[in-house]
């Protein structure tokens, strides 16, 4: 498990950071996007991915998480 | 553009590593690359952020020198205690000139160094006694501070002292905040987790001091995070700022106050100029107090006008005014400044190697100039900084990540640059190579460059230095040739 945030980026994407390894990246897909329910996997634009327990769309972003690496890039 | 094509490039970029053990090179390589502007993720052809190979002579520093000399250092009315032996404090001691208004010794502590001198027996017996003892005697010596930072030295940590502990309870005796920094140099591979644990250490044990507390704000307050007044570096940006109507309520660090740093939660906007070194500490402020913030670029005119805008761009119509009304008023100073310069410097070709944002922020300023960037470089950067530098260097250029002395001097040799920027351990292998030599950290003693004030001393500064006649007279003149031209820029 990794603490992760995620936010907003200048085009209204999500942008995906990891700090302990200082790694910032887009999101290219994420497997919920609903107000209900949000999360799941989520894949980074550089081939990693990455699971974040599905849950209620946070109100405000940035949002500091708790996420399991799937596949890391590198 | 650039004088050699990507094949040539690609080709002295082997040439170099040739040299190397097979293990060597292969690691090597993946630091070096020929840029290509459409690429999207540096990532694929340039890694960042890795230990640096036993043996090369690279030029990064420590933790240490992350988070003492370049985050906390600059805080002004604080001291902060080299935690461990002697030197590491006294050999970085007021070398980065961060400039800073008021009486040192008294109320500003900047250019002096405090340290516990470790001895073997603080090794031996642990050194928390001792430090509590410095922070007592520096109570006594030193009233008027308002507070104290411990910057932990690699003994530190091998020794496990808890310095958490003495920190908790001196402040509690005092009433002033007192911050261990757990920067021991042998975390990370450079200087760059130090700035991740000093951000850290910031977020812990000093934003959260003036929460809830009143604060009488406006709706133009701002922050000046990662400007180290390097030369009055600060100084010049903050005018500027102030001038379109903002109101700047802190400086992150240069010439910064630990009461500047507790008010950052209450502003609207905060202004990022390090990136590397400062970003942690605004992502975090975004996600606990909603505080957007925006990376700007304040080397050139060209830039800074587009900074300006940017900001300007978060707030209401009187600061855009004001952000038009501040580029038109230096409009004229800056065509004055380019008018003089830029016949003398057209043409020219710079190669940097630097750290935190220069190797990118100072393109536009050379640009202005008619200069080109030929060949760039961080010390300690990371992936995403190569994301944005990719877009702002020509195509077929040069770009190396941690360059040891030996690729660096090579690779100088042949794309023979007409100006190096760089810090003071490359500064006379150059100039004795014969090239002209800036250096880009500390801006050779002068400074500030950001800003339009500053704009115009960095082009007298890389006229004073290209054109300098001394370049014509690196050869005896019994030695000298029909052609003198063909040897000056010869390494």
């Amino acid at each position: 498990m990794a603490n992760i945030m995620i936010q907003r980026g200048s085009k209204g994407d999500y942008v995906f950071y990891l700090p302990k390894r200082d790694l910032e990246d887009a999101i290219v897909s994420m497997e919920f996007d609903t107000p209900e329910k949000w999360g799941g996997e989520i894949k980074l634009n550089n081939g990693g991915s990455y699971y974040i327990e599905p849950q209620i769309a946070p109100a405000k972003l940035p949002i500091s998480l708790r996420a399991r690496r799937l596949d890391a890039a590198e | 553009m650039s004088a050699l094509t990507r094949e040539e490039t690609e080709a002295l970029i082997q040439e170099v590593l040739e040299v190397y053990p097979e293990k060597a090179r292969k690691d090597r390589e993946k630091h070096l690359m020929v840029n290509d502007q459409s690429i999207e993720q540096s990532k694929k052809c340039i890694t960042s952020n890795r230990k640096s190979l036993p043996g090369v002579m690279t030029i990064r520093g420590c933790a240490y020198a992350g988070s003492k000399g370049v985050v906390w250092g600059p805080i002004k009315d604080m001291i902060h205690i080299s935690h461990g032996p002697v030197g590491c404090g006294q050999y970085s001691r007021a070398g980065r000139r961060n400039y800073y208004v008021g009486t040192t010794g008294i109320n500003t502590f900047g250019t002096m160094n405090f340290t516990s001198d470790f001895q073997e027996k603080d090794i031996v017996f642990g050194g928390d006694k001792k430090l509590a003892k410095v922070m007592t005697e520096i109570e006594g010596l030193f009233p008027l501070n308002k507070g104290i930072s411990i910057q932990s030295e690699c003994p530190i940590g091998l020794i496990g002292d808890d310095i958490e502990a003495v920190a908790k309870k001196t402040a509690a005796e005092t009433g002033k905040p007192v911050v261990p920094v757990r920067c021991e140099g042998f975390r990370g591979v450079s200087q760059s987790l130090g700035h991740h644990i000093a951000n850290d250490a910031i977020r812990d044990w000093v934003l959260p001091r003036r929460e809830g507390k009143a604060f009488e704000g406006t709706p133009y307050d701002v922050a000046v995070i990662g400007d180290y007044n390097i030369g009055g570096d600060a100084w010049s940006s903050r005018i500027l700022l102030e001038e379109m109507g903002l109101r700047v309520i802190a400086q992150w660090s240069g010439d910064g106050t630990i009461a500047e740093m507790e008010k950052t939660p209450y502003v609207k906007l905060n202004l990022i100029h390090c990136y590397r070194s400062m970003n942690y500490i605004a992502r975090h402020m975004e996600e606990k107090y909603s505080i957007p913030w925006i990376e700007y670029n304040f080397f050139g005119p060209t830039k800074v006008a587009e900074s300006l805008r940017a900001i300007a761009a978060h707030f209401d119509d009187k600061i855009k005014a004001g952000a038009e009304r501040v580029i038109a008023k230096y409009q004229a100073m800056m065509d004055e400044v380019i008018a003089k310069y830029k016949p003398r410097l057209q043409g020219k070709r710079v190669m940097l190697y630097v750290g935190g944002l220069r190797p990118r922020h100072v393109i536009g300023a050379y640009e202005d100039l008619g200069m080109e960037v030929v060949g760039t470089g961080y010390e300690f950067g990371h992936g995403d900084d190569y994301d944005r530098t990719i877009k702002d260097m020509g195509n077929a250029t040069l770009i190396y990540d941690d360059v040891t002395g030996f690729e660096f001097e090579e690779f100088v040799k042949r794309v023979k640059p007409d100006l190096v920027g760089s810090g003071i351990k490359e500064k006379f292998i150059f100039q004795k190579m014969g090239v002209p030599f800036r250096q880009m950290h500390s801006w050779d003693y002068s400074g500030p460059y950001h800003g339009y004030d500053g704009f115009a001393i960095f082009a007298r500064d890389m006229d004073m230095t290209i054109n300098n006649p001394c370049w014509s007279k690196m050869q005896a003149p019994w030695l000298k040739k029909a052609e003198p031209e063909a040897e000056k820029k010869a390494a």
